[in-house]
């Protein structure tokens, strides 16, 4: 069992969505880099992402981490977000069968799973239908 | 650089081994390597194993398997690269006997993985993902592979009966393997009817959960020579890395590591795909072997599942694809999966494949992947 500060330490990236960007080739990362892949610039300065995009591929889990059994069957889209960041997620409150690409999705804060059996709680983004 | 080449080849039956341990499979299979390949004593030894603290909760294996194996005090190292360790302990093998520090070395790979339940397992493999951002947000390794399949057929057009194809030619290939985990056929309409894993993949597009090792002793051509074995030559290898979070890649149907391996082996070969005449690629999952054909260069992107569909991968195709069984039928414990492959086409081109050998091959080409394709191994094989 993993101590806290595990979980502790995303606590910016999973809550307040933080991401930073490099400065010369203004490419942005999420999670946040130390060193950009792109141009190997160590120039990089705190930045959000953006908070709607669209699907552009998903799964349905029916045989899940023993995590989220409690949750199967359930969404996982990878989702492009309105500022080319491009991360995964959970795709929830929407009927499987309205699941597509290019679906316009934003994000919310949940819960995610119960870490153990008196474990804490894990929080961080989903994603629900933008309508 | 010495030339190197492959002398003895080792794999026993791979399935649930419940009644055998980590290190009796292990020795069991590195000791027909050692016999096949007629040497006195090994020089060095490589083992290629993914999770063995997991699995059966125990590290620093590569001493207590140089142990078990009465070779200490040899150097033996244990690699690690997901499910591409055993290609990565092969090429950490050629690399040190094409260096000159060692002539004769014993490159392996293992996994028992049955040890643990079905839970534990997908948890061991899900550390070859992202951890805090792939598998903290509910995804597995069916998942992620399912994220591709969608984004290939999306792209290209690949259909669901593709996906199938790929399964019931590995399964045909695979009950001519009396070595392999699930060595029957499979119907199309056995796949697209079994149980969903993750959409749209079910658990016929999966390779199983398997206790196995493999091995194969290599040495200089000089040696090779005046041992009088039949000589398989290691003409090119190739290693690459890439995003290990699919999410971050700029494609998610393009297998950069897989590209750039293959480059990088081809180019040592002095080899193009189309002078391959057998494949042994790693299909843990149907689209997986798609997404290989075309990042190696078999075929255009896109035209996998078609290549597929129309034979041409088969054993009597003009680019067979996973004589053994593939991953799919001969089974998939992790670390052994790329030495196996590697026993595999020694095989093919020493033509002992028995009733799945494909006829005058003499180039063979095998590809090792790890995790969602965050690494890739290739190597080309020739006949001596
Ligand atoms: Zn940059």
């Amino acid at each position: 069992m993993s101590t806290p500060s595990r979980y502790w330490r995303e606590i910016p990236q999973r809550y307040r969505l933080e991401a930073n960007s490099c400065t010369k080739c203004k490419q942005k990362f999420f999670p946040p880099r130390l060193i950009c892949p792109e141009c190997g610039s160590r120039d990089l300065v705190k930045t959000k992402i953006a908070e709607k995009g669209k699907v552009i591929s998903y799964t349905i889990i029916r045989v899940p981490p023993s995590q989220f059994k409690d949750q199967a069957p359930y969404a996982v889209g990878v989702i492009e977000l309105d500022d080319g960041v491009k991360l995964m997620g959970q795709i929830v409150d929407c009927d499987f069968e309205d699941l597509k690409l290019g679906k316009r999705v934003k994000i919310e804060f949940r819960k995610l799973f119960k870490k153990g059996h008196s474990g804490i709680l894990c929080y961080g983004y989903k994603f629900v239908p933008d309508s | 650089m010495r030339e190197v080449a492959v002398i003895g080849i080792g794999m026993t039956k791979w399935g649930e081994l419940w009644n055998k341990s980590l290190r009796d499979i292990y020795v069991e299979t590195a000791l027909m390597a050692i016999d096949d390949s007629g040497v006195d004593h090994i020089d060095s030894m490589y083992v290629g194993c993914m999770s063995s603290g997991i699995f059966v909760g125990q590290e620093h294996i590569a001493s207590l398997l140089a142990d078990y194996l009465g070779c200490a005090p040899v150097p033996s190292t244990r690699v690690e690269t997901a499910c591409a360790s055993g290609g990565l302990a092969l090429r950490l093998g050629f690399m040190e006997v094409a260096s000159g520090m060692s002539d004769i070395v014993l490159v392996s790979g293992i996994e028992k993985m049955t040890d643990v339940g079905g839970d534990e397992a997908t948890y061991a493999l899900g550390t070859a993902a992202d951890q805090e951002y792939e598998c903290y947000n509910g995804i597995t390794f069916p998942g992620l592979y399912a994220l591709i399949a969608v984004a290939h057929m999306d792209k290209y057009g690949t259909t669901r009966k593709q996906l199938a194809e790929v399964a019931v030619k590995n399964h045909r290939n695979g009950s001519m393997n009396p070595l392999a985990q699930f060595p029957f056929e499979v119907t199309l309409d056995d796949v697209l009817h079994s149980v969903k894993v993750a959409d749209p993949l079910r658990i016929l597009d999966c390779s199983p959960i398997t206790d196995g090792a493999a091995a194969a002793i290599i040495c200089p051509v000089e040696i090779a020579k005046k041992l009088n074995k039949p000589i398989v030559k290691i003409t090119g290898s190739g290693h690459a890395t890439d995003a290990i979070a699919i999410s971050q890649r700029k494609d998610m149907t393009w297998l950069e590591s897989t590209y750039q391996a293959g480059k990088s082996a081809y180019a040592m070969a002095g080899k193009s795909p189309g002078d391959i005449d057998v494949f042994e690629v790693h299909d843990c999952f149907t689209i997986a072997e798609l997404c290989v054909m075309e990042a190696l260069g078999i075929v255009d992107k896109g035209k996998s599942g078609e290549a597929v569909e129309r034979g041409r991968t088969a054993l009597e195709g003009d680019i067979p694809v996973n004589p053994s069984g593939g991953l799919k039928s001969k089974g998939h414990p992790v670390g052994a999966t790329g030495i196996a492959q590697a026993v595999e086409i020694v095989k093919q081109l020493r033509e002992e494949s028995g009733k799945r050998q494909i006829k005058g091959a003499r180039i063979g080409l095998t590809q090792n992947m790890g995790g969602s394709g965050a690494s890739t191994v290739v190597h080309i094989f020739e006949r001596g």
